[in-house]
């Protein structure tokens, strides 16, 4: 099937010579990461992880995301998602690729990184990690590809699927308490250190994982025959919705324990990120932002007038990604880092070519799913399923 | 047919002789790289290592440089300026070391310096977090790592509550003075992680730490598990406090106040 992505419009190819353009050029970047270190990065001893892992943090939510597609068609018979069931799972499986090649960035000595595998250490939940992001990798791509391919020869879809596709559906909950287990079971981290934290990752996943997906899906419907169904649709923007409103209720949890508790360690961060602390206030702008965005979505998505409106809806997602990235992409780190265990402010920044680098595992991210999705909406073309009514256009 | 399950006979058997010799020298490789230190003859040996800091004897910056130049010198630990610095061990006030703020501090601790280092923590969450075993408890206490394992992920640092742990954000060998290098101990290599080792290549040779050694008597070091010992004889008889006990990682390094 993988020969579909080879053949395309000129606007195809020129979106993929895009992508590989921009990957080939920051490679460079992460060549000179390679030779100089992480010296490159904006790191430092008192905020040592930064923009690579909050990428991966946010991303793996992004991955988790295709479930509130899946679990409602597998477990609930829910057919209105028929169509979109294996954009959640290519989507996931470009997702899991950016995962993984943000961690590959970000360690110090990537040539040794398979010593996570030879001396396996059930204790550190960063094995674990790996355990869970690979496994959903490979239970993707099989579920995904499998049930593409029966599709296209009107097969039906092998019993060993579905009983994969459950077991997916259990794993993708799986990779985001994960991720959160790395942070929320550190001593001394308090902006972390907290019991909500899986549950507010899943609701952020929730939100802004199946927000992206629907983006992407609306400009897959752009510029392919492909149409998904406007049902299916709404009631992913209903989700979305919901997961939205969970998500900023645990967030005002976590506010209304720290400050109404008064113990500094659970007030250090939220006031650092929001307000400033002792002379710093880099991220007071991005926070009220995020905070603005968020409400501002949720008056967007609550209404189901405004929800409906195929021409509002984009605009509400987007909102809502940025509120969400600001919050779990950028501040999650910055903020459990700081105050440091020093009780000091460590100011952090991505430099340029941290950025760049970035940029790069994005790139392969998109080319990814780029080639997933045009494989699939060819075969949903090839079968006549899910298509626009009009003729189709040249593409 | 005979002949030649022989030959396949013989051919298991060599593999699977190559095979325990490969995994043999795979872990020979692994005790020759890692920091698994042979002890000497005169070794010093305890079951919990510790150390006991005075102070009021050890309480200003140029007093802690001085074992911080000793143990960095000895550890070849590169110089780096800036927020992406190595360090061991160094100085800072009690407000940044401990978590007990009080409004009305007595001047004297309130001036104080204290030397901070990695406590070698009982429950050590750096031991937890590692992904490869590159950092691993001895059965003395001593927190200990293996640069050879380590890949960098920087898991420790964020789990450690005591700042004591530096990553090597640049190659450290450029930031060292070759010529007062010392060729006893290894260098490290861009990418790793490193901190406060309590000296146990010294140990194995019958040496005392090297801040203890500097210290002209206020950094005490011993075994906690020995009531007889010296450092258990400072406990009983001073007021201590340990680094952030409330964690609970229960810290070996104590601080006569």
């Amino acid at each position: 099937m993988l020969e579909k992505a080879l053949k395309g419009s000129p606007k195809y190819y020129i979106w993929v010579g895009f992508l590989l353009l921009v990957i080939l050029g920051a490679s460079g970047v992460y060549l000179m990461q390679l030779m100089q270190g992480l010296t490159i990065t904006g790191m430092s001893r008192d905020v040592s992880w930064g923009f690579y892992i909050a990428q991966f943090t946010y991303l793996v939510g992004l991955a988790a995301s295709g479930v509130m597609i899946v679990l409602p068609y597998y477990f609930h018979n829910y057919k209105k998602f028929k169509d979109l069931v294996i954009f959640g799972e290519f989507m996931a499986i470009g997702a899991v690729v950016m995962c993984l090649g943000f961690i590959v960035v970000d360690i110090g000595q990537p040539q040794r990184m398979l010593n996570v595998m030879l001396y396996p250490t059930p204790n550190s939940v960063l094995f674990w990690d790996m355990v869970v992001l690979n496994g959903y990798l490979i239970l993707n791509v099989l579920v995904g590809w499998t049930c593409l391919e029966c599709d296209r020869q009107n097969l039906p879809h092998p019993k060993w699927s579905k009983t994969l596709a459950y077991v997916s559906i259990v794993w993708a909950f799986s990779i985001h308490t994960v991720t959160a287990f790395l942070y929320q079971g550190l001593p001394g981290r308090h902006y972390w250190l907290t019991a909500i934290l899986a549950a507010r990752f899943l609701a952020s996943a929730f939100c802004s994982g199946p927000a992206i997906l629907l983006l992407v899906i609306m400009l897959t419907q752009k510029v392919t025959t492909f149409k998904a169904n406007v049902e299916g649709i709404a009631t992913l923007a209903k989700i979305i919705t919901y997961a939205m409103i969970v998500n900023v209720f645990f967030f005002l949890l976590e506010v209304f324990t720290a400050f109404y508790s008064g113990i500094p360690g659970h007030t250090h961060s939220i006031v650092y990120l929001f307000k400033g602390l002792e002379g710093h206030a880099e991220l007071v702008p991005f926070m009220w932002t995020a905070a603005a965005l968020a409400v501002g979505s949720l008056c967007l998505l609550i209404p189901p007038r405004l929800r409906d409106n195929l021409k509002i809806l984009p605009w509400s997602l987007a909102i809502l990604v940025i509120a969400t990235w600001i919050d779990k992409g950028l501040a999650l780190l910055i903020g459990g880092f700081n105050p440091t265990p020093f009780d000091t402010i460590a100011t952090y920044w991505p430099t340029g070519k941290e950025l760049i680098i970035s940029a790069m595992i994005y790139a392969i991210g998109a080319l990814v799913v780029t080639v997933l999705f045009k494989v699939a909406t060819e075969v949903k073309q090839e079968t006549g399923a899910s298509q626009k009514e009009a003729v189709p256009v040249e593409n | 047919m005979n002949h030649t399950r022989r030959n396949f006979l013989k051919f298991a058997g060599l593999t699977a002789a190559g095979l325990c010799v490969a995994s043999a020298g795979g872990a020979l490789a692994v005790s020759g790289a890692g920091s698994t230190i042979k002890d000497g003859e005169k070794a010093l040996k305890a079951k919990r290592w510790g150390m006991v800091i005075d102070s009021k004897k050890l309480g200003t910056k140029e007093a802690i440089d001085v074992l911080a130049k000793a143990c960095h010198s000895v550890h070849n630990v590169p110089n780096i300026p800036g927020k992406q610095n190595v360090k061991w061990i160094w100085a800072d006030s009690y407000e940044h070391g401990f978590d007990q703020p009080n409004n009305y501090m007595e001047e004297s601790v309130e001036k104080r310096q204290f030397a901070l280092l990695c406590n070698h923590c009982t429950n050590a969450p750096c031991v937890r977090v590692c992904p490869t075993q590159a950092t691993y408890k001895r059965p003395d206490g001593i927190v200990a790592m293996d640069y050879h394992r380590c890949i960098g992920c920087r898991y420790c640092m964020a789990g450690c509550p005591f700042g004591a742990r530096s990553f090597n954000f640049m190659e450290p060998r450029l930031h060292l003075d070759l010529a007062t290098l010392n060729k006893e101990f290894p260098t490290r290599m861009r990418g790793v992680v490193e901190k406060c080792n309590f000296c146990v290549e010294r140990l194995a040779m019958g040496k005392q730490p090297a801040c203890a050694e500097a210290s002209n008597g206020a950094v005490v070091f011993g075994d906690l598990s020995d009531p007889a010992s010296e450092v258990r004889k400072l406990l009983r008889e001073h007021y201590t406090i340990r680094r952030r006990p409330a964690l609970g990682t229960e810290p070996g390094v104590y601080y006569i106040i």
